[in-house]
């Protein structure tokens, strides 16, 4: 099934060309993730979906419906977390809550959605005394008020701490359980590994790979490394005669070793040990997607 | 419309949560008739046409509320939720953007006849005002005239580009017109080349309208009046509707 499709989709400002021919389908009940660096479209995108924007070009699809003119009807069916916005500053936690309650034709517990998130016991809380992570909170909480079909989440875990972060995505991992389909942006790669189950990564207004982090990353057939600290100077020849080692490293102190089979870090480890060789900080960096991203675009991908 | 009600409940909490906002709406005016009334009191003068101080600001002061609202209430408030992002929120969900702006109007029209209410209560417990008007004519009065200071107060909102600048136009336009219109100080004492002035200044017609209503005078005798408020108020929806911005 399909919930959003989207076919060469274009918006520009001015002469900037913020979307540029984007086309994507996005499955029900799957976790789609659209990465990249700031300004390289995320939310102009997302905005078109939820019919904040109009694209030049293209067409869209959202639940089967067109978001330009069945915006209204499209709205009671989704649920939108925006990047920015606010509420009225005396307006209270249980108050905003019910108030959006009131839009809608279907509603969610409320109460049960605060406990979720963490903010039952603000839910007498006027909006402008909340922390940062706690405004971000409710506006998820808003965002699931009708119990959407698709939630939008654009940049969900900015202004979070790490382990606010992660309870963050174990909440996002439910509502897919449920049933929903979830579309979300962000530019840490360490979320769309972690939380998505397909990822769109997205460069200048255009979509750069598509896949499942899994494949993305395989995709690139690099190697795991393992790093570590010495003293003094060491002898590489045994490590490079490692079984699964491409190539060894060594500068200022530390040692990188290439390798790409299973069972390297043991060989490694044992290979230290036999030779008396001190070392510190000895960790493992397997590819990520931002390695995927380095290899797409030619550039880190940075906050 | 769907939440409007909830929508409508919700302002009205938030508008009396703003002590500058209440403060304004209800308590000002209230508050000059006191320090007035104290100063002048309330004898009947010749120069008022046999009425006293107190019977002639009543329904003058009313005017000065409508402005306070619309002119500096609804502009900064609608500016500023604008900027902060919370009009952008509303626009997500299935709320009808004219339900939004209604029930904003209808909060402000309620805190407004609740500022009006006070103010007459004052003028009637303190001072025994005189009132020789239908109630029901002068209150169709009032709501005229809010209405139409409230669609240039979204006006100004829709032409501002911030809360700031909002602020700006709204009391620049304010404060010349409270004093020039009659509102604050009474047309009879104004000299003659300022009343030629005051004629132009939309809010003098609310003042004389509701004075005249006040006193008992018919609809038919302020038919000016009653003109130029409603093209205010047409104009004020057309152009608003046409630059409002939720963005």
């Amino acid at each position: 099934m399909t919930a959003i499709a989207v076919d060469h989709l274009h918006k520009s400002y001015g002469d900037v060309r913020a979307v540029d021919g984007v086309t994507f389908e996005v499955k029900t009940a799957e976790i789609f993730g659209m990465v990249g660096p700031n300004g390289a479209g995320k939310t102009t995108t997302i905005e078109c979906l939820e019919g904040l924007r109009r694209p030049e070009k293209g067409r869209m699809s959202v639940l089967g419906l067109d978001p330009r003119r069945q915006g209204y009807e499209l709205r009671e069916r989704i649920g939108v977390q925006l990047q920015e916005s606010s509420l009225p500053d005396r307006l209270k936690v249980d108050e905003a809550m019910g108030l959006f309650a009131a839009f809608y034709r279907r509603s969610a517990d409320s109460k049960a959605l605060l406990e979720q998130l963490g903010l039952a016991e603000k839910s007498g809380a006027a909006f402008s005394k909340l922390s940062g992570g706690q405004k971000q909170r409710l506006f998820i909480a808003l965002a699931l008020i009708n119990d959407p079909e698709i939630v939008f989440l654009d940049e969900l875990t900015t202004g979070l701490d790490p382990q606010a972060r992660r309870a963050m995505w174990d909440l996002v991992k439910g509502v897919r359980d449920r049933g929903k389909t979830v579309f979300l942006t962000t530019h840490y790669m360490e979320e769309a590994e972690e939380l998505c189950d397909r990822v769109a990564i997205i460069d200048h207004g255009k979509i750069v790979a598509l896949d499942t982090p899994r494949n993305l990353v395989a995709s690139l057939q690099a190697e795991n490394r393992i790093v570590f600290s010495v003293e003094g100077t060491v002898d590489l020849a045994p490590f490079r005669a490692i079984q699964g080692v491409t190539h060894v490293e060594h500068s200022g102190g530390r040692i990188i070793i290439f390798g790409r089979e299973d069972g390297l870090l043991v060989r490694v480890v044992t290979a230290l040990d036999s030779a008396k060789i001190r070392f510190r900080d000895l960790r493992t960096e397997q590819p990520n997607l931002e390695d995927v991203f380095l290899a797409l675009t030619g550039k880190e991908m940075r906050d | 419309m769907r939440g409007l009600w909830k929508l409508i409940g919700v302002q009205m909490k938030l508008y009396l949560r703003e002590p500058t906002a209440t403060f304004f709406t209800i308590a000002f005016a209230p508050m000059c008739l006191l320090i007035f009334g104290t100063i002048y009191g309330n004898k009947p003068e010749a120069f008022f046409g046999g009425r006293g101080m107190v019977d002639i600001s009543v329904p003058s002061y009313i005017a000065m509320i409508v402005i306070s609202v619309g002119f500096m209430g609804i502009p900064i408030a609608t500016a500023a939720s604008r900027e902060a992002g919370v009009l952008r929120r509303f626009r997500m969900t299935p709320l009808n953007p004219a339900a939004y702006i209604l029930s904003n109007i209808s909060s402000y029209y309620v805190m407004t006849a609740v500022g009006v209410a006070a103010l007459v209560l004052v003028g009637k417990a303190v001072y025994g005002m005189k009132f020789q008007g239908n109630v029901l004519s002068v209150w169709a009065g009032f709501t005229l005239g809010s209405l139409a200071f409230f669609s240039l107060g979204y006006l100004v909102a829709s032409i501002a580009s911030t809360a700031r600048i909002a602020q700006a136009i709204g009391m620049i336009a304010a404060f010349p017109m409270m004093f020039l219109s009659g509102s604050a100080i009474p047309l009879e004492v104004l000299p003659h080349s300022v009343r030629n002035v005051s004629r132009f200044i939309p809010l003098t017609h609310v003042v004389t309208l509701m004075r005249g209503l006040w006193a008992g005078e018919s609809w038919l005798k302020h038919q000016t009046e009653a003109a130029v408020l409603g093209g205010v108020l047409v104009a004020g929806i057309i152009l608003s509707a046409r630059f409002f911005r939720w963005e």
